[in-house]
């Protein structure tokens, strides 16, 4: 498929391998943000490639590992109600909350529906007038302008059974809470591609100077992944920190303008809680005023709703990058993608899943 | 969630006003509905790329052979071996 074959090129692979080895002289971190980007890394094996000082870090940026458990706890408990229909992507129905999660409640006789687009919900709530209809809003910028553009609509057409369970978080404050970490051991960043097509990469400069890390826009294909460490240890072995932009067939400086101005109108930044770091300030989308109504945790009464961590799993160390998979206990043990204990085995994106997928043999 | 890969536009159907301008977009052969809302530019024939329903940009094509070329150069000045193994797609015209 065209923009897609040629970035997984073995033997262009190769060359950039023996580029980085070239240039490498000393150890360095590098953590790549998003969990597609994991994904890609263990699925083709490119850490693999690399020199042995280039440790790579498996980032916080799958939605579904991050969601926190009060969030997925409010969702089984809406979703248990008789009179509501809850919509979701289909990869948070086995998170597992607290207690259950959303496929149990499905099991149980709860109208659960797997949908690909949140437009979709809308047309459900459009069809089922005497039933609720609650889609539950994850994700990073990525989702938020189609989850926008859903609550607009509902909004313009005076949809009134239809809200939004919201859960966004939002990157940069992230890609801070861990730099400003004492245990930090981040050097460099490679950034979330398809987020700064959203939001484009302002909000990274002041990032790069601050903490003098280099950060490197960078894409999903291995190519694009190739590319971004080699542009990110050039700069950190030449004691440089700066912005650079490995994907700009698909981002520019700005982001997406129209996709923004809606974002903005419907969602205001509001402190968010992420599963296994905490609560992180200005880190989260909540709906602005005018929009209130569509809250699914007000409408529901569960505004209040608060729950602990267990303590088993270790997810929030991976993702700061302190650990990796294989140093949890119950890595492929008590915790496997049918059974997963905490969120990062639960999606293909989460790097328990991605190690126990691509590296059990180790 | 926020894997996505290029499709290209085959048809646009504005009819349904702009916030609603909807296309049938074709991702190696599977053909599915994307809201183009947010990619007010975009025509038929343009590449996009899709998330959750919504195309969030169009492929830039003039840049879109620059991994190679960085390559390109890099090994140039890295004088690394293999020259006659070229991986750059047929060359794109610059911005
Ligand atoms: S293997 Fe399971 S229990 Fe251990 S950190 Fe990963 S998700 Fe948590």
């Amino acid at each position: 498929m065209k923009f897609i074959d040629e970035y997984r090129d073995p033997e262009a692979a190769r060359r950039y391998s023996h580029l980085i080895h070239d240039i490498t002289t000393k150890k360095w971190n590098i953590m790549e943000v998003c969990g597609g980007q994991t994904h890609a890394i263990v699925k083709y094996g490119i850490d693999e490639l690399l020199p042995e000082g280039i440790n790579l870090i498996h980032g916080p940026g799958c939605p579904v590992c991050v969601t926190s458990l009060e969030l997925i706890d409010k969702s089984t408990e809406i979703a248990s109600r008789p009179d509501v229909i809850f919509c979701s992507f289909g990869d948070m129905l086995r998170v597992p909350g607290s207690r259950k999660d959303l496929l149990q409640i499905k099991a149980e006789g709860g109208d659960v529906r797997m949908m690909y687009s949140p437009l979709d919900a809308i047309k459900i709530a459009k069809d089922n007038p005497d039933k609720e209809v609650v889609f539950f809003a994850v994700g990073f910028e990525t989702t938020a302008p189609a989850n926008a553009m859903a609550v607009h609509q509902a909004k313009v057409q005076g949809i009134k059974n239809f809200s939004i369970l919201v859960s966004h978080v939002l990157v940069p404050p992230a890609m801070e809470a861990i730099l400003s970490s004492r245990q930090n051991l981040v050097q460099g960043f490679l950034a979330a591609g398809h987020v700064c097509t959203v939001m484009g990469y302002n909000e990274y400069f002041p990032l790069a100077e601050k903490y003098k890390v280099p950060i490197v826009v960078t894409g999903f294909e291995p190519l694009d992944i190739l590319q971004g460490i080699y542009m990110c240890v050039k700069q950190l072995e030449e004691n440089s920190h700066e912005v650079e932009n490995q994907y700009a067939r698909a981002v520019n400086r700005e982001g997406n303008k129209p996709a923004q101005e809606l974002v903005n109108k419907v969602f205001k930044i509001g402190t968010r809680k992420w599963r296994g770091i905490g609560e992180i300030p200005d880190s989260g989308l909540i709906l602005q005023e005018d929009y209130i109504e569509y809250d699914a945790s007000l409408k529901f009464g569960l505004a209040e709703l608060t729950v602990d961590e267990p303590k088993e799993c270790i997810s929030g160390i991976i993702l700061q990058g302190l650990k990796k998979p294989h140093d949890c206990d119950a890595f492929g043990t008590k915790c496997t993608p049918e059974h997963p204990l905490g969120a990062t085995m639960v999606s293909s994106e989460g790097a328990c899943a991605a190690y126990y997928r691509y590296r059990s043999r180790k | 969630m926020c894997l996505a890969v290029p499709g290209k536009i085959i048809s646009i159907d504005d009819s349904q006003g702009e916030l609603m301008r909807i296309g049938k977009v074709n991702f190696g052969g599977i053909l599915k509905e994307v809201n183009l809302a947010y990619v007010p530019e975009a025509k038929i024939d343009d590449y996009v790329i899709v998330h959750v329903g919504f195309a969030l940009n169009t492929v830039d094509e003039s840049e879109a052979a620059r991994v190679f070329e960085y390559l390109k150069e890099m090994d140039g000045l890295a004088e690394l071996d293999d020259p006659n193994k070229p991986v750059r797609p047929p060359a794109q015209t610059d911005k």
